[in-house]
């Protein structure tokens, strides 16, 4: 006698399965509903400066000058988006030989050492907290900038030594990643040939690992560019462009951080502040293009 | 206990647009063993893997044509694809124990599916490692980590976990390939004494094993089956001529 | 002999940059500890702080911080896992999942203070949520959930198909093949990022500058009742955290030993931090050796 093929009348699994597919897709759309409504709501904020407040795009990219609240009212952002990029660009600057040499040190130098020992203070350095790195960058290398050079010490140099800091777990692991993954042979055959092992470094391995370690490098450009207070509290915040690297500046997120509080929402002086906002999340868009084009190109 | 087989209508698989199967119809009887055997990459195991919807799980792999079972066709799209895999056990090469106890590994399916009560339970777990031959080894740690197992028993503990939701069909894909002599030939018994009452079917590399555990042998090449025979004709006379050159090992 | 030179230098270059990377690691905290731990007592622990007279402590900043914290990882770890899940074993792979990752890797790289401004305009105005904990909560949800979809996204790829396969062999649903078969072998990948990620949670502080506020209203710590304005659980109140404590006294601080306070409360932040660190690895290590035990 043949019974039918499923046994229980009731299929209590089609439900559960059907939970289950309805749950994990309400959170997935939770998270893409929150990211379009991120840039729905940046973007029509900080465009409203050029709509609603009739502010030129160019004047506010090019302007030298940030009196929101002046008569008349300028919103010119250079100097936030000079400090920004300059802040950000020699952090990597600082980061990047530093990280490359902590990942060599790592898989071609001491492997035992660098595992146990090095790997793991990368990753505490990467846990600390940002307030700690700006705190502590106000308390110590502030005041030894006001020492050894003019001015108040703070300014660019501080902040990009502070960011440095905070950038160099990023570019070190990705470095690191990359170095590993390397083809056995392809050191070996170089090490075959007679050349040393510094100059297996700079023939091979860092033409070979160029674009991973410059996807590294965007990356810890990337989150330079966005990190607001540690950078905030050691840069100074005159909104102008200084004309050395130890006199007060100003970048987009420490603009944002300083006034976003004082400033009622929906006047002139506040919308301005949104369009730094957008600014900052549109760079970090072109970041992680970048970071993408890089990856591809690393796979080839 | 009444034994049901499984009829293979004309059946084709494609990864993309590379076809692994093409056009295979085989008839396996119950309280029987067939074994499919062929070179590497003949699509012995992809065929195996599609009697019990497995390769659904693959993106990009379309499997057609028919597989009865019962009265039913197990391929269409409206098959309950859930239940349907409680009716048909599986083996893999390596063992694959859950990471739980040895009595979880077995309680686990049938739990699942409806018995709640502890000393039912108890009772499929014991019925169970002893059908697959691994009571008297494990009754006395039951809650140790099944992972703790050596291969061998593993591979055993597996089989005891596929035949604890009473399936009517077992598959196995080279069950002893990664065992060591001892372990291969106590699960080769234990196929012996398990066809008794499932309809097995086996793939393998080892034409010893198929020539010793089979009732029935299906020879695959490229993809399709070249012949399908009672074993010892497979082995003895076999009737093409690529059969013979693989049993008498001039390639695979 | 020249390249052999060169490759000496090389070397000890890189070796000495090795060594400075390890000393600033330990002069920082060498810093922090040193100049902190010796401010850090059950008073200061335990204390409101004061404004402009000396001897203030950090007790409410700690409680907020730590009741945020299980607020924002109450709302995180569902969400994260769901949507890890998702995008692990549900998503087909065609050109949508492929945009879901793009969306999802874009949120992860959104400066956190983008967060906190998107939290100001969305939670604290437009859904009325004010400056406080319940706003702050969400904003580093939002800030957390990339961080926690990779993580299961990495727990469960981790899992050996054979297993899943198993259990779908056996006739279970995919649902439950996810949740009792694959999410336990995948949860010391899991358990440990979400760890780590808590640590970072702990000490975020751009995000909440506008979302949780930047000051607390004087909490009665003897009202457990949740609707009650000072009660110290009230997710409605405002709540300034441990690590925007630091960032104000630096930049406003009028207490005479402003200095001292932000170095005890960094040091406090850290040491939790490290302490989160430390039991992420111990976990991961733990459970590891639990999960291939050969007994």
């Amino acid at each position: 006698m043949a019974q039918p093929l499923d046994r229980q009348k009731a299929k209590p699994h089609l439900a559960e399965e059907w939970v289950g597919k309805i749950y994990t897709l309400f959170c997935i759309a939770f998270l893409i509903i929150t990211i379009i409504s991120i840039v729905y709501f940046v973007a029509s904020k900080g465009l409203s400066t050029f709509f609603k407040n009739h502010v030129n795009v160019l004047d506010l990219l090019t302007g030298l000058k940030w009196a929101p609240e002046g008569e008349p009212a300028l919103f010119g952002a250079l100097p936030f988006i000079f400090g920004s990029f300059s802040t950000s660009l020699l952090a990597a600057a600082i980061a990047a030989p530093l990280g490359f040499c902590a990942a060599v040190f790592m898989i071609e130098i001491a492997p035992k050492f660098g595992r146990q020992f090095l790997q793991p203070v990368i990753e505490l350095l990467a846990g600390i907290p940002s307030v700690v790195y700006g705190f502590v960058g106000l308390s110590v290398i502030v005041p030894l900038f006001r020492d050894i050079f003019p001015g108040q010490g703070v300014g660019i140099a501080a902040g990009s030594i502070v960011l440095s800091i905070m950038i160099l777990p990023t570019i070190t692991t990705i470095a690191t990643d990359a170095l590993a993954a390397l083809p056995k042979g392809l050191k070996e055959g170089s090490y075959a040939l007679g050349a040393t092992r510094w100059q297996t470094i700079y023939r091979i391995v860092l033409p070979t690992t160029l674009p991973a370690l410059m996807t590294g490098i965007v990356l810890g450009i990337a989150r330079a560019f966005g990190e607001a207070l540690a950078v905030q509290m050691v840069i100074g915040n005159a909104p102008h462009i200084p004309s050395s690297l130890f006199e007060s500046a100003s970048t987009l997120t420490s603009a944002i951080t300083l006034s976003m509080g004082n400033t009622a929402m929906g006047t002139a002086a506040n919308n301005a502040l949104w369009s730094l906002g957008l600014i900052l999340m549109i760079m970090t868009f072109i970041f992680v293009f970048i970071v993408r084009w890089l990856e591809r190109r690393s796979k080839i | 206990m009444q034994a049901f087989g499984m009829t293979v209508n004309d059946l084709s698989v494609a990864y993309g647009d590379r076809t692994a199967v093409k056009n295979v119809s085989l008839d396996f009887a119950p309280k029987q063993v067939t074994a499919l055997i062929g070179p590497s990459g003949c699509g012995k195991s992809t065929f195996l893997r599609s009697l019990n919807r497995m390769n659904d799980l693959i993106a990009g792999c379309t499997v057609t044509g028919e597989i009865w079972i019962r009265d039913q066709n197990i391929n269409s799209p409206e098959t309950d694809v859930v239940s349907l895999r409680q009716r048909i056990g599986m083996v893999w090469q390596r063992p694959n124990p859950f990471h739980k106890s040895i009595y979880e590994n077995i309680a686990f399916g049938p739990r699942y599916h409806g018995t709640k009560n502890k000393k039912q339970l108890d009772e499929i777990v014991e019925e169970s490692l002893r059908k697959a031959a691994l009571w008297d080894e494990t009754k006395d740690r039951l809650h140790n980590s099944a992972l703790a197992l050596s291969g061998g028993q593993q591979q055993r503990l597996c089989i005891a976990r596929s035949i604890a939701v009473k399936p009517d069909i077992i598959l196995m894909d080279e069950p002893a390939s990664a065992l060591d002599p001892v372990s291969t030939a106590k699960i080769e018994e234990l196929i012996a004494e398990l066809k008794q009452d499932y309809c097995i079917v086996i793939v393998t590399h080892n034409m010893h094993q198929a020539a010793r555990v089979s009732d029935k042998t299906a020879f695959f090449l490229s993809g399709e089956v070249v012949e399908y025979d009672l074993t010892p004709t497979i082995f003895t006379n076999p009737q093409r001529r690529e059969t013979n050159d693989y049993i008498t090992g001039r390639f695979g | 002999m020249k390249a052999k030179t060169v490759d000496k230098i090389a070397t000890s270059v890189i070796i000495a940059i090795a060594a400075l990377i390890v000393l600033v690691l330990a002069g920082l905290l060498g810093y922090i500890l040193v100049r902190g731990l010796g401010h850090v007592s059950f008073h200061f622990l335990t204390s409101a702080p004061e404004t402009i007279r000396k001897g203030g402590g950090i007790g409410p900043q700690l409680f907020n911080s730590i009741f945020l914290l299980v607020l924002t990882m109450i709302i995180t770890i569902p969400i994260g896992l769901g949507a890890g899940i998702y995008m692990s074993e549900y998503a087909p792979s065609n050109k949508l999942t492929n945009a879901i990752r793009l969306v999802v890797e874009v949120l992860s790289s959104v400066p956190s203070i983008i967060v906190g401004l998107f939290g100001l305009l969305v939670l604290v105005n437009l859904f009325g949520f004010g400056f406080s904990l319940f706003s702050g909560a969400l904003a580093l949800t939002v800030f957390n959930l990339p961080l926690m979809v990779r993580i299961t996204e990495q727990g469960l790829k981790g899992v050996p198909r054979e297993q899943k396969e198993a259990s779908l062999a056996l006739g279970l649903s995919k649902w439950k093949t996810i949740t009792s078969v694959m999410l336990p072998i995948a949860m010391p990948v899991i358990l440990t990022g979400t760890i780590l990620a808590a640590g970072r949670v702990f000490g975020e502080a751009a995000a909440l500058l506008f979302t949780a506020g930047m000051s607390s209203p004087r909490l009665d710590f003897s009202d457990w009742n949740p609707l009650s304005p000072f009660s110290p659980l009230n997710p409605f109140r405002p709540a300034e955290t441990l690590a925007v404590h630091i960032w104000k006294i630096n930049s406003e601080g009028l207490a005479p030993d402003a200095g001292e306070i932000a170095a005890g409360a960094s040091a406090v932040l850290v040491i939790t931090v490290l302490l989160f660190n430390f039991a992420a690895r111990w976990l991961g290590r733990y459970m590891y050796r639990k999960f291939t035990a050969i007994k």
